[in-house]
């Protein structure tokens, strides 16, 4: 029988429309607002046991024995699994490099890593087995930073290291390094009439998306097992998890379940191999639902980073040079790392003309948490300190922190410190005078006839002032981040595209592999289609592995891959509609003849406007379907001495203004308001880029004053997985957020759209700590700030 | 144990439940009710908000046992409910949800609750697991503050996180079904 909650595919059309550049609701919207809609961990089956894992309880250790006698005998358990029980020689995965153990071997690396797993009738069955497996550690002593990671006779994370990185690193503690060397640093400082250094912290992000790692395995009867999953990208799992069952990709069938958000999270695995493992053990569909607690452990998070940096700028305010280095901590397991280090390095200049740069940066491996995908990758790291540098420049300078930026704001023609020229608009300086120019918020908004109104103050219902020692401060920031995979990725997607007349209408089905992650990537796919083939009628297809690999949805690059994939499938549909229309009726008129024929209102039309035929008539009892794979440009890799290339796809920009107020006895910060202006090329959908930039603005204002997930450095233990601890805005925590859409076409992009996604998360955080800064007229050179660092009970770097 | 207690105005009755789990679990796995979302487990992300009695509480943080006799409104009933509460109070002419035929697929058609059909149409859904929550908390607001102020709807709503938005298009959606429901009445 079929797993209740499967997929079906949606159809939408006959309310609207609804081609690109309106703002059409989601199709998947009211099941989302009834409830109907199938989340991963919604999955039902009859006769469906439960998953658990079992997490090393400490940081680093050797496993001595591992006794799973108890958790076997308690009745209603079917299967204990540990790294012994797994079928074939592949025991271990990872996005690039093949670094993690599907269960751990002899050794544990990090804080929750899995160790064993089990399968019962009910979920609390399945827990309270899994606490009856002895694990018998002796523990290792930990790496956790730079100094520990490369001292004289410091233990090594991976012994015996294979990877393509290693031949190039310092270190073997080292997981990548990249530098980039361009101009004469040396030459260029000289000129410098000012100089200033920061040293910058940047704290351990989550993704925290809300709905936890999930899914069900269902185990079918040729061998294989169909994994009900929520993913960033189905085909990145499957060349994963096949090796490991020891089956061929094609009896893994994958189909895409609900995903309750993603941010970076699920481009690593999780729980699929472990659920598929024990399915495929037991003969039964087994379903795992991580808790909160356990999802702070199940996936990577966003690198912690110390940064150096170091800008010289002349006297009238022009930028000389710069050196950086930036140290991320990848944690135990490679995950995305290599590319991360390629986007700090790559992008470490911000969006302003150096041209003489010396920069360096490189990921650790460490035994604290793994880090990998967030949004932002990479980037986010360094627009927090190069914009701190912005503003301590422009002090030093006597300038207005704004006009400073602008001075030095790069364009397009600029040539970035890799020597990839910047070939569509970067409308830097643009941006910053937009987003300046919105108006303000009003001053002491929180005063009314009654009073202070507490809600609308630092400490809110706390009731902690009523407007005594608060201070108000404004921000800016700007940033720039790449959209595409990079670096010589062949970064594709698939789409297959169907036309046929159902019911005497002309009906268009799109079938990709796309992961829907909340973004309204099926939204924008079904508005593509009905621009290209002039069909009201799109019917969207589950996401599944029948289909070729549509990429990640990441990188900010799904409508612009796969919505350029899905285009292109249409023009060839186009193409064969109009074929078989001049076979059908091209005597009928000379127009069949001329090349520039369009599908628009279910008709074949000339580019005059007039009607040639209906599609309904054209399509009578034939239908067209195409599968094509598309690519945006190439690129190159970056040498691995100088960092030259052009390692970019696209580069999308936003700026931040941020109003706060500060509580200056208490530490306490109300952001009062998050301006954000960004270049999107072209809105498909206006509605959605809305809410992607105000979503992506949030995540940033949670980066500057909340949101940590805190190691203790003697153990690298993770004090603070729940959401009681780790914190997320909330409704009252986050501003309006005004938005100035600017839409200047990128030519070598479909419709000229540039990625949404990404940018907003990037200079948020910054804009939010020059706004405490300016309220408070303190240092700040860590993110997040909290209370203890505003007050002078500790000092900011700690 | 057996727990007896109404859901969305139906009697039902949960057999088998063990002490230690919650509303949440019986709803989602025993009465076939998966709307109200799993997010913590711990009452900090509001994404099980349910009506109990009429209250909003987190129903991953009530056990099962406590519901015994009681009347719970879960997502999936939120749009009889409103329903219901208009035409309680005299106002027939706007009914809360409008019926048309229902698409299997996409749920078109399918009656809604005012704050339900403002959700979709300002845009304040995107991943979604929020959003059962989001909905029967403000919906419970605007029965208690039909014109409420933005202060007053982040006050409300303060207790429901959400990921993907920042929450612009949620107080949207809040304002939206206020002023439809304000004209309706």
């Amino acid at each position: 029988m079929a797993a209740n909650g499967a997929p079906t595919k949606i159809t939408q059309g006959s309310q609207t429309k609804g081609g690109i550049g309106e703002s059409t609701l989601r199709p998947d919207g009211t099941l989302k607002v009834t409830g109907e809609f199938a989340y991963s961990s919604d999955m039902w089956h009859e006769d469906m046991l439960w998953g658990q894992i079992l997490r090393s309880t400490v940081a680093h250790a050797q496993i001595v024995s591992i006794d799973t006698s108890e958790a076997l005998a308690l009745p209603g358990v079917h299967a204990v699994l540990t790294y012994d029980d797994l079928p074939t020689d592949v025991k271990h995965y990872g996005l690039e490099i093949r670094d993690t153990p599907v269960l751990a071997h002899g050794k544990v690396r990090h804080h929750g890593e899995p160790v064993a797993i089990v399968a019962a009738d009910h979920p609390e069955t399945a827990r309270r087995a899994a606490a009856k497996i002895k694990v018998d550690y002796r523990e290792l002593p930990v790496i956790t930073d730079e100094a520990s990671a490369t001292a004289p006779d410091a233990v090594l994370v991976h012994e015996n290291r294979e990877d393509h990185h290693a031949g190039h690193v310092p270190h073997p503690n080292i997981l990548h390094r990249q530098p980039i060397v361009r101009g004469d640093v040396a030459r260029a400082r000289a000129r410098a009439d000012v100089i200033v250094e920061g040293e910058y912290t940047f704290g351990m992000q989550d993704q925290a998306f809300l709905g936890p790692e999930s899914g069900l395995a269902v185990p079918e009867e040729d061998g294989g097992v169909h994994l009900y999953i929520a993913t960033q990208w189905l085909h990145s799992d499957l060349r994963q998890i096949a090796p490991v069952l020891g089956l061929p990709e094609d009896k893994v069938r994958m189909t895409l379940s609900g995903v309750g958000g993603a941010f970076g999270g699920r481009e690593d695995l999780s729980m699929q191999i472990h659920a598929c493992l024990l399915a495929l053990r037991t003969g039964k569909p087994v379903k795992i639902v991580y808790n909160r607690f356990e999802s702070f452990f199940g996936h990577v998070h966003r690198h912690p980073a110390k940064l150096h940096y170091e800008h010289g700028a002349t006297r009238d305010g022009k930028l000389t040079h710069m050196k950086c280095r930036i140290v991320l901590d990848g944690g135990a397991y490679a995950s995305a790392s290599p590319a991360v280090v390629g986007n700090a390095s790559s992008l470490s200049v911000g969006p302003y003309v150096i041209d003489d740069v010396d920069i360096e940066a490189l990921a650790l491996y460490t035994n604290n948490p793994p880090c990998g995908a967030m949004r932002g990758f990479g980037a986010v790291q360094a627009c927090f300190a190069y914009e701190a540098q912005m503003d301590k420049l422009a002090a030093r300078l006597g300038m207005d922190p704004v006009e400073f930026r602008q001075l030095n704001a790069m364009e397009q023609g600029t040539v970035m410190p890799t020597g990839q020229p910047v070939d569509s608009p970067a409308p830097v300086a643009e941006l910053l005078r937009r987003v300046k120019a919105m108006p303000m918020p009003p001053e002491r908004q929180w005063e009314s006839s009654e009073g202070a109104d507490v809600r609308q103050l630092p400490g809110g219902l706390s009731n902690t002032t009523h407007g005594e020692g608060v201070v108000r401060g404004v921000g800016y920031a700007v940033g720039i981040k790449n959209v595409g995979f990079s670096e010589g990725f062949d970064d594709y997607s698939t789409a297959r595209v169907r036309m046929e007349v159902v019911g005497g209408e002309p009906v268009v089905t799109v079938h990709t592999a796309m992961a829907e992650v909340g973004q309204g990537g099926v939204t924008v796919h079904a508005q593509i289609a009905r621009t290209e083939l002039g069909v009201t009628q799109v019917t969207i297809n589950p996401a599944d592995t029948r289909v070729g690999s549509a990429g990640s949805t990441s990188a900010s690059r799904q409508t612009y891959v796969t919505g350029g994939a899905i285009r292109h499938a249409c023009e060839l549909v186009r193409e064969k509609v109009l074929e078989i229309g001049r076979r059908k009726f091209g005597s009928h008129h000379p127009a069949w003849a001329t090349a520039e024929l369009l599908l628009e209102g279910g008709k074949v039309v000339t580019d005059g406007g007039e009607a040639l035929a209906d599609l309904a008539d054209v399509l009578e009892g034939e239908s067209v379907e195409v599968e094509e794979e598309w690519r945006h440009r190439p690129t190159e890799p970056f040498h691995p001495r100088t960092g030259q290339g052009n390692g970019h796809v696209q580069y999308s920009f936003a700026a931040h203004r941020a109003v706060v107020e500060v509580d200056t006895e208490l530490g306490l910060v109300k952001v009062i308001e998050l301006a954000c202006a960004q270049d999107v090329g072209k809105a498909l959908n206006p509605l959605s880029v809305l809410g992607q930039i105000q979503g992506g603005t949030t995540q940033g204002l949670g980066m500057a004053v909340m949101e940590e997930i805190v190691v203790d450095p003697k153990t690298a233990k993770v004090k603070n997985p729940s959401f009681t601890d780790y914190l997320i805005p909330t409704i009252l925590d986050t501003p309006t957020i005004p938005v100035d859409v600017l839409e200047l076409a990128d030519e070598h992009a479909p419709y000229g759209l540039r990625g949404v996604g990404e940018a907003p998360t990037l200079s948020s955080t910054p804009a939010v700590l020059a706004a405490i800064r300016d309220a408070t007229g303190l240092e700040l050179n860590r993110t997040p700030v909290r209370p203890e660092h505003l007050t002078g009970t500790r000092r900011s770097e700690g | 144990m057996r727990v007896n207690f109404t859901v969305n105005g139906r009697p039902q009755e949960a057999d088998d439940v063990w002490e230690g789990e919650s509303l949440l679990y019986v709803l989602r796995e025993r009465l076939g009710l998966p709307g109200s979302k799993n997010a913590c487990e711990q009452g900090e992300c509001g994404s099980c908000t349910v009506r109990l009695d009429g209250v909003p509480v987190c129903s991953c943080l009530v056990a099962a046992g406590q519901v015994e006799g009681r009347e719970v409104v879960t997502v999936e009933g939120l749009a009889d409910y409103a329903g219901q509460r208009s035409c309680g109070t005299g106002d027939r002419t706007s009914p809360s949800g409008t019926a048309r035929d229902t698409d299997s697929q996409t749920g078109e058609g399918t009656r809604l609750a005012p704050i339900q059909q403002a959700f979709i149409d300002a845009g304040a859904v995107q991943c979604g697991f929020c959003t059962p929550g989001l909905l029967v908390a403000a919906d419970e607001m605007l029965e208690r503050n039909p014109d409420p102020t933005d202060a007053d709807i982040r006050e409300a709503l303060s207790g429901n996180l959400c990921r993907c938005t920042g929450y612009e298009k949620i107080m949207d959606a809040v304002r939206l079904a206020a002023a439809r429901q304000s004209e309706g009445a």
